[in-house]
This record gives structure tokens, C-alpha cells and sequence, in this order.
């Protein structure tokens, strides 16, 4: 129960008040949150967001499970958002340029990302392991460079081709499609959410089954007990920032391999910072993730509706923003008051203590 | 405890500083002049050291100073603040707000207002509840963009037709000292090697100046003042150095933390200010402030945690923006030869020293850039852009050992 309460509580504290705050900042903006939030629990069923919301999770769930393979040894690894951009396009360059037999061309494509984004965390992993360099700010800055080199790589006279007001990669033979789950009017699951499904157990087998998972638990929780047990602190910094990014350059794969066939100048961004906010929501426990994610997901796409009833549907996105803040907040406040109790229950044990 | 180790825990005296920081300013800036006049002599490209360059890098280096300066704040009492981004963006929300009804000053006050919210919200998060500060960060990043985009659809949209952006905000009238400011463009204009490169440069930073720009170069020498020859300023800054001692002198730790974090919103909220009072913008524009904030942070690191450093940074990350903005990739190719040449000193330095292996790394950074000036004409639009994330991480990779942060700078800490 105790347990339960630790761990459930604070985020559902969290969501409650969130939408509490987005309800009043309705209320003062003249609109009523009532039918706001009605309007978007009705979208679920409309038209093809209950199949737009399982594959946004499928994207979220990827990003935030790179997060959080970081966050579970204090590495933060803010630059998911360049490395799945970065792995994106050159992942769309190379499927573009070669040719192979169906499945395996997928797999080549899948596996470039993954090797693009692991190189371009690797920059600052090695930063920081040689020289010091903290990560945060070194990863924003890779942030920055990704975009520039992005859009430098899908230019004309490089590798990209002018398509109406659209600048794009060469699209990708149909031999390294992941073809979807069809659902008629309701649109198309793509198939490598599945893919999503799959890292998130792996995630669950590396993090609780293996040694290399119990050493960045440990790093984690306790650096210097776990240098004390030998976990070589620098060769965890670099293995962890390598998975985190290769699993981030997986982050747009069922997009572009599912619908898109191709990286173009209307590729999402902000899914990285989306990613970080779900793995604090989650703890960085896959199934909280999951749940993280398909809430992330619910808000973006049903928030579309919000513009129907009059209401700008950026309050989404103050919700999202609030949830982060308050769930830290909450998880702060119920841990705290946990070891209040625990101490006062030692102190009573021990009879040092009153038990008034 | 193992005698081998005891070494490792007692920092070895510091050698006693023979330069004083003013000297290593005015030796730098000298520096950066000579660089800057003889890569403009050897590459021809005069609009290096041209006045519009020099405007327009100044105009550009303003928010990023101003959000280099709220990070001082916070990080000298231990707080660090990865949320100026978020700061900056309701700051630009809330400098076009004021700005469109009141004018320039109220857009001042009132950005300096927004911002001052956000590490109102930083600082609860961080110094009361104790949240990771880069937790807190991102999410005030997160929320501070997503307010804005929900105000300025609420009510920038019906004023000015679209969501993304607010009415058109008066600027400031700016002022030049004329007579200097002729007498030096007639230097300037007779293009003769050295002096009129000076020249270029001095009448960049006496024309056309902004009340924003002379407010700024006052925060800078008055948060230098304040922090570090008051006692308010010890204080504050014991409190990012060690908050237990500091706890146990009575100071009070919370309420400290809890002003630079809250002064650190205000001056990064008048760095969006500067954005959206900037003669080039119309007003507020989503996305205005394109990672400014987070540049703004590497650049106080860059300044070592202190003004003038963070001067520095800032205006080698604004002369660079300011340059690509101006002149487009071909000059900026010359700043690519001023990098050969100033690596050139730095090897010739490292082999005086006998530091084989950094002389050599620096002979391959060289030869690299070299051959990158030799075989391109002109450096892609797209990546010039980046230029000073780029100078960010090389800067850190060189000059990370020598950074000194507050010692307690991003720890939780918890009143006993």
C-alpha cells in the first residue's frame, strides 16, 4: 500500500492540479473548461486520433525510454532532440540511395538511425569523459548544431530535391517501407510502434536482469559506491550516452518508414523535450513511461479539437508544462514526508521518541 | 583514511595571480582587434571590422549578455538555471504586451516583470520543494513557451491577424556621438590597415547606441559591483559556495537563493526585451528567442562564472551572429582564416611551453580549418547560423579544466 501510494499518488496530484490550473486559466480567459475538456475526450472517438494518439505514443514512448536510460544515472541527456533529427535525416539519405530486398532494407535503414544517433551523442559523451565537459550544456549546443546540419544536408545541392514549397531527402523505395496495421476510416497503425513496445521491454530486461543495468541503477543512486564497487564511472557515462542515442535515433523511424518515406522541412520538433518531460512523469519505469506517453499523445491530438469550441489550443501545452513542474514537485513533497515517516516510525522502534 | 588520497581532498595552494582581470580584459580585447584588422588585411574582406558589422553584432550581443548575466545571478548563489530560455520567452511576451500599449520603458518594466515570474516559479521549485534544477528548467522551458503561444493567440491574434505574432512595438530612439562618430568614418573610409579597422570598430559601438545597450553595460559593472563588493554580494554568493557554512553564519540560504533566482528571471526577461525592441524586429515573434537563453548560459560559462568573462562571451557570440546576419557566408569564410591565424599563436605559444601534444592538436585543428577555408567558397547559410553552439562546445573542450564554478552550483540544498 505504502509503496502504491509513493508511486501513484504524486502523479495523479500532479494531473489533477494541472488540469485544475489550465481550468481556471479557461475560466479567466472566458471560455468553460468544462466543455473544453468534454470536447477533448470526445475527439478520442472522432475520425482517425484514436489511431493518430497509439502511434504518437509508439514516437514518445521511444524518445522518453532514451531519456530515461540516462536519468537513471544522473546523465541528462537533453540532445534527444538532435539526435533523432540527425539520425532521421541520414537514415532518410541512406534508405533513399540504396537498393535492397524488402525487410532488409527496413533493417538497414532502422539500423543507420540508430548508429547516427549514437554518433552524435557519442560527441558529447567523449566531451565529457576527456574533458569534463558537463553534458547538459553540450547536448543543447549538439541540439543546435543538428538543426544546422539538418537543414544544410536536405539542401538542393546536397543530397535534397526541391518538391513544391517542400525541400526533402530522395524518397525511400518501397522495398524499405514497414507497412502498417489498416484500420479503414480510422487510419493506420504503423507498424513500428510495435518496435516501441519491444525497446520498452528490453528496457525493463536491461535495467532489472542485467549487471550492465544494476551497475547504472547503482551509478545512479550512489556514484561513489558505485566506483567503490568497481563500476568504471567514464565507461558508464559512455555506454549509457551511446544507448541513449542510439535508441533516440530510433525516435522518428515508424514516421518516416511508416508514412513519410521521407525526412522534409515539416518534421516534428520538440518531441526530445517531450520525451524528457515524459520520463520524469514516468519515473523511468517503462510502464509509467507508457502511460506518460499515451497521455502526452491524448493531449496533443485531442487538443486539436480545442479550436473548434473557441479555445487556443496552446493550453495544451501550458497542461503539459504544468504536469512536469508539479509532478517533480509532488514526487519531492510524498518522498520527503515518506522519510518523515519512516523516521519518526525508527524513532518510535527505538523509543527515543514519544509516540504521541 | 589511505595517506595516497589525502593529497586529492586538499586543493594544492593556488598560484597567486600575476595579471589582474582588467588587464586580461584589455590585453584580450587588444588581442581580438589585431586578429581581427589583420585577418581583414589578408583575406580583403573589409566588412569584418566594418561599423553596420559592429552594430549589428552589438545589437545581437545584448540578449545574449543579459541572459549571460541572469545566469550569473543564479548560478553564484548555487542555483543553476537551464530555464532562462523559458524566462527569455515570456519576457519577449511580455516586453510586445507593454510594449505596443505604454512604449519601450514599460516594455522594459514589464518584461523584466514576466521574467522575474519564471524564477519566481524556478525558485519554489528549486530552493523550497528541492527539485532537480535541470528538472525544473526544462519544464519552466516547456511551460514558458507554451504560455506565451497561448497568450498571443488570446491576445495578440485578434490585434494583428496572426498567432504568432503581436503588433508592431515602438522602439527606442538611439543616440550617436555625432562629431566622433564623423571624424571616424572619414578614418574608416580611407581603408588604411590597422586604423581604420579601429576606427570601423569604435564607430560601430558610438553609433546608433540603444538605451538598452548603455542599461546593459550598466547591469553588467552594477552585478559586478553588487556581488562582488557588497556584503549583500558575499553572501549571496557564499550561498552557491557553501550553503552549510554560510547557514550556520547567519545568512539566511532560502531567501538569498530566492532573490538571485528571481533577479536572474528579471535580467533574462529583459533579454527578450532587447529581442523584441531590437530596430530589426517588428515585435514579439514565436521562436524569437531560438536557443538565445541557452547560448546566453554558455557564455557565462565561457566568462568563467564572472562579468567580464561573461562580457567576453557575449560578445564573441553576438559578433559571430551578427557577422553571418550582415554579410552572409563569404565574410564569414574570413572569420574561418582569423581561426588559422589565431590558432597559429596559440601552437607557437604551446611550443615555447613545450606542450608537444597540445601544439600538435592545435597544428591538426589548423591545418583542418585551413584546408576547410582553402577548398569552400563560401560557408552554407545553414550552418553559420550554428556558429556559436559550435564555438560554445570547442571552447568548452579546451578551456572546461580551467572553469571554476560556485561549489555548491546545482546542489539541493535543504535548511538543517
Amino acid at each position: 500500500m505504502g509503496i502504491l501510494r509513493g508511486k501513484l499518488l504524486p502523479p495523479v496530484l500532479a494531473i489533477l492540479f494541472s488540469a485544475l490550473l489550465c481550468g481556471i486559466a479557461l475560466v479567466v480567459s472566458d471560455a468553460n473548461p468544462l466543455q473544453a475538456f468534454g470536447v477533448m475526450f470526445a475527439q478520442v472517438g472522432e475520425g482517425t486520433t484514436a489511431v493518430d494518439i497509439i502511434n504518437s505514443t509508439g514516437t514518445y514512448y521511444i524518445a522518453a525510454l532514451a531519456v530515461a536510460i540516462g536519468f537513471q544515472m544522473n546523465l541528462f541527456n537533453i540532445g534527444v532532440e538532435g539526435q533523432y533529427r540527425v539520425a532521421a535525416v541520414v537514415a532518410a539519405v541512406v534508405g533513399g540511395s540504396i537498393a535492397l530486398p524488402p525487410g532488409l532494407h527496413a533493417l538497414v535503414i532502422i539500423l543507420t538511425a540508430a548508429v547516427a544517433g549514437a554518433l552524435w551523442a557519442a560527441i558529447p559523451a567523449i566531451l565529457k569523459v576527456t574533458r569534463g565537459v558537463n553534458e547538459v550544456i553540450s547536448t543543447i549546443m549538439m541540439n543546435g548544431l543538428a538543426l544546422g546540419l539538418a537543414a544544410y544536408l536536405i539542401g538542393a545541392d546536397v543530397f535534397g530535391e526541391l518538391r513544391g514549397n517542400n525541400i526533402r531527402t530522395p524518397e525511400i523505395p518501397e522495398s524499405g517501407w514497414v507497412p502498417g496495421i489498416p484500420l479503414g476510416s480510422s487510419g493506420t497503425v504503423f507498424g513500428l510502434v510495435f518496435l516501441a513496445a519491444l525497446l520498452g521491454i528490453g528496457y525493463w530486461v536491461m535495467m532489472n536482469r542485467t549487471r550492465f543495468g544494476f551497475e547504472l541503477r547503482a551509478s545512479g543512486e550512489s556514484s561513489t559506491a558505485a566506483a567503490a564497487g568497481g563500476v568504471n564511472a567514464k565507461k558508464m557515462v559512455l555506454i549509457a550516452m551511446l544507448l541513449s542515442g542510439g535508441i533516440a535515433g530510433l525516435v522518428s523511424m515508424p514516421e518516416i518508414l511508416g508514412r513519410d518515406h521521407t525526412y522534409n522541412l515539416n518534421f516534428p520538433a520538440g518531441i526530445g523535450f517531450s520525451g524528457i518531460a515524459i520520463a520524469l512523469l514516468g519515473r523511468n519505469h517503462p510502464g509509467g513511461i507508457a502511460f506518460g506517453a499515451l497521455l502526452w499523445a491524448f493531449l496533443d491530438k485531442s487538443g486539436l479539437a480545442l479550436d473548434n469550441v473557441g479555445v487556443p489550443r496552446e493550453i495544451v501545452t501550458i497542461m503539459q508544462g504544468a504536469i512536469v513542474l508539479s509532478v517533480v514537485v509532488a514526487y519531492e513533497v510524498v518522498r520527503r514526508f515518506e522519510l518523515a515517516a519512516q523516521q519518526r516510525q525508527v524513532g518510535r522502534q527505538l523509543g527515543t521518541v514519544d509516540a504521541a | 583514511m589511505n595517506p595516497s588520497e589525502a593529497p586529492a581532498t586538499v586543493p594544492p595552494p593556488r598560484k597567486s595571480r600575476r595579471i589582474p582581470g582588467w588587464a586580461v580584459g584589455a590585453l584580450g580585447v587588444a588581442g581580438a582587434v589585431v586578429l581581427l584588422s589583420t585577418t581583414s588585411y589578408l583575406t580583403g574582406v573589409p566588412q569584418l571590422t566594418s561599423t553596420g558589422t559592429i552594430q549589428t553584432a552589438v545589437r545581437l550581443a545584448l540578449p545574449i549578455l543579459l541572459a549571460a548575466l541572469g545566469g550569473l545571478w543564479a548560478e553564484r548563489a548555487g542555483v543553476v538555471n537551464i530555464g532562462l530560455e523559458g524566462m527569455m520567452i515570456m519576457g519577449t511576451w511580455g516586453a510586445a504586451w507593454a510594449g505596443y500599449q505604454w512604449g519601450p520603458w514599460a516594455a522594459l518594466v514589464s518584461a523584466a516583470v514576466f521574467g522575474a515570474l519564471g524564477g519566481l516559479l524556478h525558485a519554489i521549485a528549486t530552493v523550497t520543494f528541492g527539485v532537480n534544477h535541470i528538472v525544473s528548467g526544462v519544464a519552466i522551458n516547456l511551460l514558458g513557451a507554451g504560455l506565451t503561444k497561448y497568450l498571443s493567440t488570446l491576445i495578440f491574434f485578434p490585434l494583428s491577424n496572426n498567432p504568432r505574432e503581436s503588433p508592431a512595438v515602438p522602439k527606442f530612439d538611439t543616440y550617436s556621438a555625432s562629431g566622433l562618430s564623423d571624424w571616424l568614418g572619414e578614418l574608416e573610409a580611407q581603408q588604411r590597415v590597422g586604423l581604420s579597422d579601429v576606427a570601423g570598430i569604435l564607430r560601430g559601438l558610438v553609433t546608433g547606441v540603444s538605451p538598452l545597450t548603455m542599461l546593459a553595460i550598466l547591469l553588467v559593472i552594477g552585478s559586478y559591483l553588487v556581488l562582488w563588493r557588497t556584503r549583500f554580494g558575499l553572501r549571496l554568493r557564499s550561498c552557491g559556495e557553501n550553503p552549510v557554512a554560510a547557514e550556520s553564519l547567519g545568512v539566511n540560504v532560502y531567501l538569498y537563493k530566492y532573490v538571485a533566482v528571481i533577479s536572474s528571471g528579471a535580467l533574462a526577461g529583459i533579454g527578450g526585451a532587447a529581442l523584441v525592441l531590437n530596430p530589426g524586429q517588428p515585435g514579439y515573434l514565436e521562436g524569437q528567442t531560438n536557443g538565445r537563453g541557452f547560448i546566453g548560459l554558455a557564455a557565462m560559462i565561457f566568462g568563467n562564472w564572472r562579468p567580464g568573462g561573461l562580457l567576453g562571451g557575449a560578445a564573441l557570440f553576438g559578433y559571430a551572429d551578427g557577422l553571418q546576419l550582415r554579410s552572409g557566408g563569404k565574410t564569414f569564410l574570413a572569420l574561418v582564416y582569423g581561426a588559422v591565424l589565431l590558432l597559429v599563436v596559440i601552437v607557437i605559444w604551446q611550443l615555447i611551453r613545450r606542450r608537444w601534444f597540445a601544439a600538435a592538436f592545435g597544428i591538426l585543428a589548423a591545418g583542418l580549418l585551413y584546408a576547410v577555408y582553402y577548398s569552400v567558397d563560401e560557408v552554407p547559410s545553414e550552418l553559420t547560423t550554428y556558429a556559436p553552439h559550435l564555438v560554445t562546445l570547442v571552447v568548452l573542450a579546451v578551456a572546461s579544466q580551467r572553469l571554476r564554478m560556485p561549489a555548491a552550483d546545482g546542489v539541493v540544498y535543504r535548511r538543517g
